[in-house]
């Protein structure tokens, strides 16, 4: 009941039924803002549906006249390899990583050693490093396996850099999950491995789609590794965009049909996942 | 839980392939990279690709090379620029992001939608970004013939190619500026320390300003790290690389703001205007401070991503445009297009060290308070 003076105190006469000013203002901030996020999308699109003898500086904000859609196959003809290369990576990558990254947490979370804290630190920071200080040893060792210039010294990496960033999203999922019902099971005489097979993994799926959307796409947008430890036959999608485009004298038409290719496999995540994919995003920064 | 030690044991052998992994290739490889950083392994371009290549130890000589040697005037442009960048889209981050989720914790109609508007960019690779953003900066390109669709003259700022800088200050200043800087601040904590009644952490702040400033003041402006004066400043090429990297990475801020205020009680809100509060204090004495914690993560997280960006920069200015380069570039091209690995393995650990600056207090505060819970 008091709070009926105060309302009416805060937002002084003004009626609900007409056009508020402050609505007007929030819309009009909002579609501005949306225009900051979306007019490189519209330039992007116009770009690359456009001939390339259609694309002149006076004409860069037009609409293509005539939709070009050789561009696309164009592109895929030049990076289409690549993709075929970044999807083996990302898809092996991110169930390796998740799937360790599940045992982690659980073993993190359910069975707490001392010292189970420290150790967790000390892998997350491998998550925040910058990979160029390990870049030239990581480069040697990849190379003394024998797997340099091979999609599995890609993947290696990008598993083990997974790890931290999984093993904390998975331990942070768990510590939600009710010490109780680990208990009872031991009381019912299951072990380590049964536990999880029964109690935890079913129980994993959310985690499970938290960790596979967000590695997946870091592993597909990931530039560093890719350009140093590949070569010309297992170059990830991103690498062989910055070829593309890096030519000065290509015509424009081409990289930008190359960047809508290899930005639509993660935008589709988003798009179709978006709330998992957040939620993955929350999980790097705030910790448990 | 004695009776478990056959479970243990299992935990352990879980953990152990990744504790492992992390060690070799975290901190194994850390360690190798400062040892290859204090030798000479690549300064002489026959050696670097050799199969048994002979490799000295030079101590710290790549470093003084970095900071003070004729040659290396790129490197230092390039730690100066990868500040200015970092506070740069530090702010605009959090500006756009925290007037985003303002906007719409209002819930506005079909939020949902604005919501993938805004944070769409960040499922999008650094390099494609970069690809879209290299083509709208274009000298004639799409963001300055923007203007003409206003019946305006077309922009002629060279976006990524200017060479112009602002606030040019001489290299040799460096350790001058750096001491008057930490000074001030041990200061202001020393103040701090004095009205919260800490007599010990005073003394001390106390002390380590003192010592700093007046050896700014004394010794500092003898100190000469450059026979030459050499000036870095701001360049202006760097601004529409920060507009790119904030048209991808403010989403994040956002998405972070937003589940802050979505946490907040409403009862909380309810109370302060029982208070009398009206918006504006609503937002100053409650809101804002309840979001700072969340404002610290994201500057720490946004902060550790800028400081190691490299691919943006690389798609969109090129590996070879000095303007706009940054250490992360640096690291690359010095260790893999001219093998100077040892310089490479320097500049990838001084990387590691500003990293560093900003990750361990942050990580072992975080744990420091868990372990305190437990």
């Amino acid at each position: 009941m008091t709070a009926t003076p105060a309302k009416a105190a805060a937002a002084p006469a003004t009626p609900r039924r007409p056009v508020q000013p402050g609505r007007v203002l929030m819309y009009a901030l909002l579609v501005l803002a949306a225009l900051f996020f979306l007019v490189p999308v519209y330039l992007l699109l116009a770009t690359a549906l456009k001939s390339p003898d259609a694309i002149s500086l006076a004409t860069t904000w037009h609409w293509p006249a005539a939709l070009n859609w050789a561009s696309f196959s164009e592109a895929w003809g030049k990076i289409g390899g690549n993709m075929l290369n970044s999807l083996f990576l990302a898809v092996t990558a991110t169930l390796l990583s998740a799937l360790l990254g599940s045992l982690n947490g659980y073993a993190l979370s359910k069975w707490k050693f001392r010292g189970a804290n420290t150790l967790f630190a000390l892998m997350l920071f491998g998550m925040f490093i910058p990979y160029q200080a390990v870049l030239i040893p990581l480069f040697q060792f990849i190379k003394e396996l024998g797997l340099y210039g091979s999609i599995w010294g890609l993947i290696l990496a990008h598993v083990v850099y997974g790890i931290p960033i999984t093993t904390l999203i998975f331990r942070n999922f768990y510590a939600d999950v009710p010490d109780a019902l680990v208990e009872a099971a031991t009381i019912d005489g299951a072990g380590f491995w049964q536990i999880y097979r029964l109690v935890i993994f079913p129980i994993s799926i959310p985690g499970f789609v938290v960790v596979i959307i967000w590695q997946f796409t870091q592993v597909w947008n990931e530039f560093l590794f890719a350009a140093t430890l590949t070569n010309t036959t297992s170059q990830p999608v991103t690498y062989a965009l910055s070829q593309l485009a890096g030519g000065q004298a290509v015509s424009w038409n081409l990289p930008m049909a190359g960047a809508i290719l290899a930005a639509l496999p993660t935008l589709l995540v988003y798009i179709l996942l978006g709330r998992y994919f957040v939620r993955g995003l929350l999980a790097g920064s705030v910790k448990g | 839980m004695k009776g478990l030690s056959k479970d243990r044991l299992w935990s352990m052998a879980v953990l152990a392939p990744s504790v492992i992994l992390i060690a070799v290739f975290v901190y194994g490889f850390i360690a190798r990279s400062v040892y290859v950083s204090m030798t000479d392994w690549g300064n002489d371009p026959a050696q670097a690709l050799a199969l048994e290549p002979i490799i000295r130890w030079v101590g710290l000589a790549n470093y003084q090379e970095l900071f003070t040697g004729f040659l290396q005037g790129r490197f230092r442009q390039e730690l100066v620029s990868t500040i200015f960048f970092t506070v740069f889209f530090i702010l605009g981050c959090l500006g756009l992001g925290l007037g985003l989720a303002l906007i719409l914790d209002r819930n506005p109609k079909g939020e949902g939608l604005w919501r993938t508007i805004f944070l769409f960019p960040m499922s999008l690779s650094f390099i494609v970004t970069g690809t879209i953003w290299r083509w709208m900066l274009q000298p004639g390109g799409g963001v300055n013939q923007a203007p003409t669709l206003l019946g305006g003259q077309p922009s002629t700022f060279g976006w990524l190619s200017s060479t112009d800088a602002l606030w040019k200050f001489d290299w040799n200043k460096l350790p001058l500026l750096t001491a008057s800087v930490v000074g001030l601040v041990l200061i202001v904590l020393a103040v701090r320390a004095a009205r919260s009644g800490d007599r010990t952490r005073t003394l001390v702040a106390a002390a380590c300003a003192a010592l700093l400033l007046g050896w700014a003041l004394l010794i500092g402006p003898n100190v000469k790290l450059l026979p030459a004066p050499e000036l870095h400043g701001f360049n202006l090429a760097l601004i529409g690389i920060i507009i790119a990297a904030v048209w991808q990475m403010s989403g994040y801020t956002m998405a972070l703001y937003l589940a802050g205020l979505r946490g907040i009680p409403e009862e909380l809100r309810e109370a302060a205007k029982v208070d009398g509060a009206n918006d504006l204090s609503l937002y100053r004495h409650v809101i804002f401070p309840l979001l700072a914690p969340i404002s610290l993560s994201a500057m720490i997280v946004l902060g550790h991503i800028s400081l190691k960006i490299f691919d943006l920069v690389y798609a969109m200015a090129g590996p070879d445009n000095i303007s706009t380069s940054v250490p992360a570039l640096n690291m690359y091209l010095t260790s893999f297009r001219q093998n100077q690995f040892a310089l490479g393995a320097a500049i990838g650990t001084i990387l590691l060290i500003l990293v560093a600056f900003v990750i361990v207090p942050y990580l072992s505060s975080q744990f420091r308070s868990e372990e305190g819970h437990a």
